[in-house]
């Protein structure tokens, strides 16, 4: 190990790291103050939807965590929207800042290293557009589980293990409905406990989270995300902890459901399967950045950056004979200090000459299918990386072959 | 939970039987025998019995000429019928001396282990739920300044500051000079008075790591997943802090409570010395010093009772607060 050798690029001295953790401090203490302010005017978050068909609109969202080692931009200029009564897919290698873009949203981030520090996130809750950046907690909180609520990847962590499955429902149901009885809470949590497809809904009142397996414990989390009828429903990795006969269960629950109260579904997973599934809209995100999004038909037919295209070709498909499942080479650049070309340069089986230049900007291939790659500058016409990678697929198959026909020499 | 109950207090049972046996071997080995004492100071009279001899006499009248197990058993049989014989140094029967001074610890103790509940969770938590801030580090600075403090030198610093200097509390005893002349309300604000600085010293002392314990817990519980869903569901910071994760940090806390509780009657013997307060502590510290076996035993034993007693009430109350380890 070079312990006194050269410096590795994760090395930083001690003075250098109080000296960015005096940085961070004062910086985060700012925000925090300026969030902390009682009495802040409806004026200062509260704003238009720029299209009103949509529940959310992020605009050029940027969330950082302030570390000691560095800050580490997460989400790092974001844009996209859930039209309403739709549901968006945002799909994304762990640590691309799917799940921070989703918390930014909740106001969930864990404060004060992490900080949304620019761009807008628009919510339309009917009456009122709440810019969720400026929003104080005392209106987030009544935002939170009425009007857009979120299920968390983890079941068996999700709910609390002290209190029993009923208390916990219906302490959302009772703090957003101030003006129900006691029965009639109860009343909607057993109704909520069927509707998410527990039989014995009166015995899983009474019982404990322990009691209940994953699967179940993942439809308690959905009565809870769902029991306020929310507009917009945040799915994090709703099924990843799931085997997969429940993982179809539940995503077949939540699709009826979703239609049942009419909100959308923002949908976080690595699963293509998942997204191929459920999604109208898709969101490509790479290292805190959207690389891609359109509709699932555009980005499923015809997708176009590199990347989505490297997720396509590692996906396993059923009846198509590989020797090794593609992956993607590399892996995520170090959050910290990123570079300002392409994030995937590096990892890029196509990058050319003009990739080592500025961040690309954002290509219209069609009037839904945006794309962040210099490859389609001048070559507007979409799909065309698709015929490469045909290609190379094909080449595969030759060596395949090949392969085989060694093994049978041998 | 009634059969888990039943199952543990036989085990207590056998396990009181062997700790009490260890106890009794320990005792009769000591470098330090009354009977040697007593024969010495009695040789040295006039016209006295040589010591040896008085030694022997002595050793049978007090059944120390037996074997450590009979002699034992002997003990275990007196024991078991609640007869726990007179001890020697006191001369009075054991049950009856230990039921006079008891009290006194038990009163330090117990207002001593309260004020340390209602001061260091709500420290613990506040530090918790302000980790990195000004009062967080202030609390920590004043717990670790707690536990690093020795007791005898804090309470020579409290004597100094409020005895001495400022004059508002006697420098030692449990009763002030007047104390017969007051009536009997004025007696137990007498004697409260006098419990003051000795329970501030224990106190300050123990908060410490109490503190940083609820502190390090909660810590990790605010960090649960489970706490996230509380927040994502609109509820309160309050409502967060106070009602979702405090009662998972309880889960570990109610175990060391539960491990205190033989405190309260253990005694704080360096504390109790120093204030000159006559508690169990200082009595029994007296007792094992010159050999008083059959004190020192009933001591020891009820210690371990309660220690046993202890440590089931923990794992009771654990069941309450935990609903996974509840035995069916």
């Amino acid at each position: 190990m070079a312990l006194f050798g050269k410096k590795n690029a994760n090395y930083i001295s001690s003075k250098e790291t109080k000296r960015i953790s005096r940085e961070n401090r004062r910086v985060t203490g700012e925000i925090e103050k300026k969030r902390n302010r009682k009495n802040i005017p409806e004026s200062e978050y509260l704003t238009r939807m720029k299209n009103p068909a949509n529940v959310v609109e992020f605009d050029d969202v940027h969330t950082y965590f302030f570390t000691d080692i560095g800050t580490v931009k997460a989400v790092n200029g974001v844009s996209f929207e859930v039209p309403q009564g739709k549901t968006v897919g945002i799909v994304g290698e762990s640590g691309c800042g799917k799940s921070v873009t989703s918390l930014s949203l909740m106001q969930l981030v864990q404060r004060p290293q992490g900080q949304t520090v620019a761009g807008e996130i628009r919510f339309n809750a009917g009456e009122k557009v709440y810019n969720i950046v400026n929003t104080p907690t005392s209106v987030m909180q009544k935002l939170r589980g009425n009007e857009m609520s979120m299920i968390f990847q983890e079941p068996m962590t999700a709910l609390n293990p002290v209190f029993r499955i009923g208390d916990q429902v219906d302490e959302i149901v009772a703090l957003h409905n101030p003006s129900m009885s006691r029965e009639q809470v109860k009343e909607r949590t057993i109704e909520m406990l069927e509707m998410v497809g527990i039989a014995n809904s009166q015995g899983v009142y009474r019982m404990y989270p322990h009691e209940l397996s994953g699967g179940m414990r993942q439809r308690v989390c959905i009565a809870i995300g769902l029991a306020c009828n929310p507009k917009l429903i945040i799915a994090d990795e709703p099924t990843t902890a799931l085997d997969v006969t429940i993982q179809a269960q539940i995503l077949d629950l939540m699709r009826s459901l979703k239609d049942k109260i009419n909100s959308s579904i923002m949908l976080i997973t690595h699963d293509l399967g998942v997204i191929a599934e459920m999604a109208d809209y898709v969101v490509v995100m790479y290292a805190g950045r959207v690389v891609e999004k359109g509709t699932a038909q555009e980005i499923f037919k015809t997708p176009s950056h590199p990347y989505t295209i490297g997720l396509m070709r590692s996906k396993p498909v059923v009846g198509k004979q590989v020797e090794k499942l593609y992956s993607i080479p590399g892996k995520v650049p170090n959050p910290i200090n990123m570079p300002d070309y392409c994030y995937f340069k590096d990892r890029c089986e196509l990058s050319c000459e003009k990739c080592g230049g500025r961040y690309p900007g954002v290509i219209k291939l069609s009037p839904t299918h945006e794309v962040s790659c210099y490859r389609y500058e001048d070559r507007r016409e979409a799909g065309w990386l698709a015929q490469v990678e045909l290609g190379a697929s094909g080449r595969e198959r030759q060596q395949e072959e090949k392969g085989k026909e060694g093994a049978r020499h041998e | 939970m009634k059969k888990f109950i039943v199952r543990r207090l036989l085990l207590g049972v056998l396990i009181l039987f062997f700790v009490s046996m260890i106890i009794y071997s320990v005792e009769r080995s000591l470098p330090t025998s009354y009977v040697d004492a007593k024969a010495r100071t009695m040789s040295q009279k006039q016209g006295a019995k040589p010591y040896e001899q008085l030694r022997a006499e002595l050793n049978a009248s007090y059944g120390l000429d037996k074997p450590v197990i009979v002699g034992y058993f002997v003990w275990l049989k007196d024991a078991v019928r609640g007869d726990f014989g007179d001890s020697w140094v006191w001369n009075q029967p054991v049950t009856q001396k230990f039921a006079s001074v008891i009290w006194y610890s038990f009163a330090l103790g117990a207002m001593a282990f309260l004020l340390e509940i209602m001061i260091a969770i709500p420290l613990g938590i506040l530090s918790a739920t302000k980790q990195y801030s000004k009062i967080d580090y202030a609390v920590t600075v004043f717990a670790l300044i707690g536990i690093s403090l020795p007791s005898f030198f804090f309470a020579t610093m409290l004597k100094w500051v409020f005895s001495i200097n400022l004059g508002w509390f006697d420098l030692y005893g449990i009763v002030g000079r007047m104390h017969e002349t007051l009536g009997s309300a004025g007696k137990l604000l007498d004697m409260a008075k006098h419990m003051v600085l000795p329970v501030v010293t224990l106190t300050i002392v123990s908060i410490g790591s109490l503190m940083r314990y609820t502190r390090t817990n909660m810590l990790e519980v605010l960090n649960a997943d489970y706490i996230r869903t509380a927040r994502a569901k609109g509820l309160s910071e309050k409502r967060v802090v106070y009602h979702h994760a405090f009662r998972n940090t309880l889960i570990p806390i109610i175990t060391i409570l539960g491990n205190m509780l033989p405190g309260l009657f253990s005694g704080a013997m360096i504390t109790e010395t120093l204030f000159q307060i006559p508690g169990i502590g200082y009595t029994s510290y007296q007792c094992l010093i010159q050999g008083d076996i059959p004190f020192t035993m009933f001591y020891m034993t009820f210690l371990a009772v309660l220690t046993l007693l202890g440590n089931l009430l923990a794992d009771i109350l654990y069941a309450v607060a935990d609903p996974r380890v509840r035995v069916n």
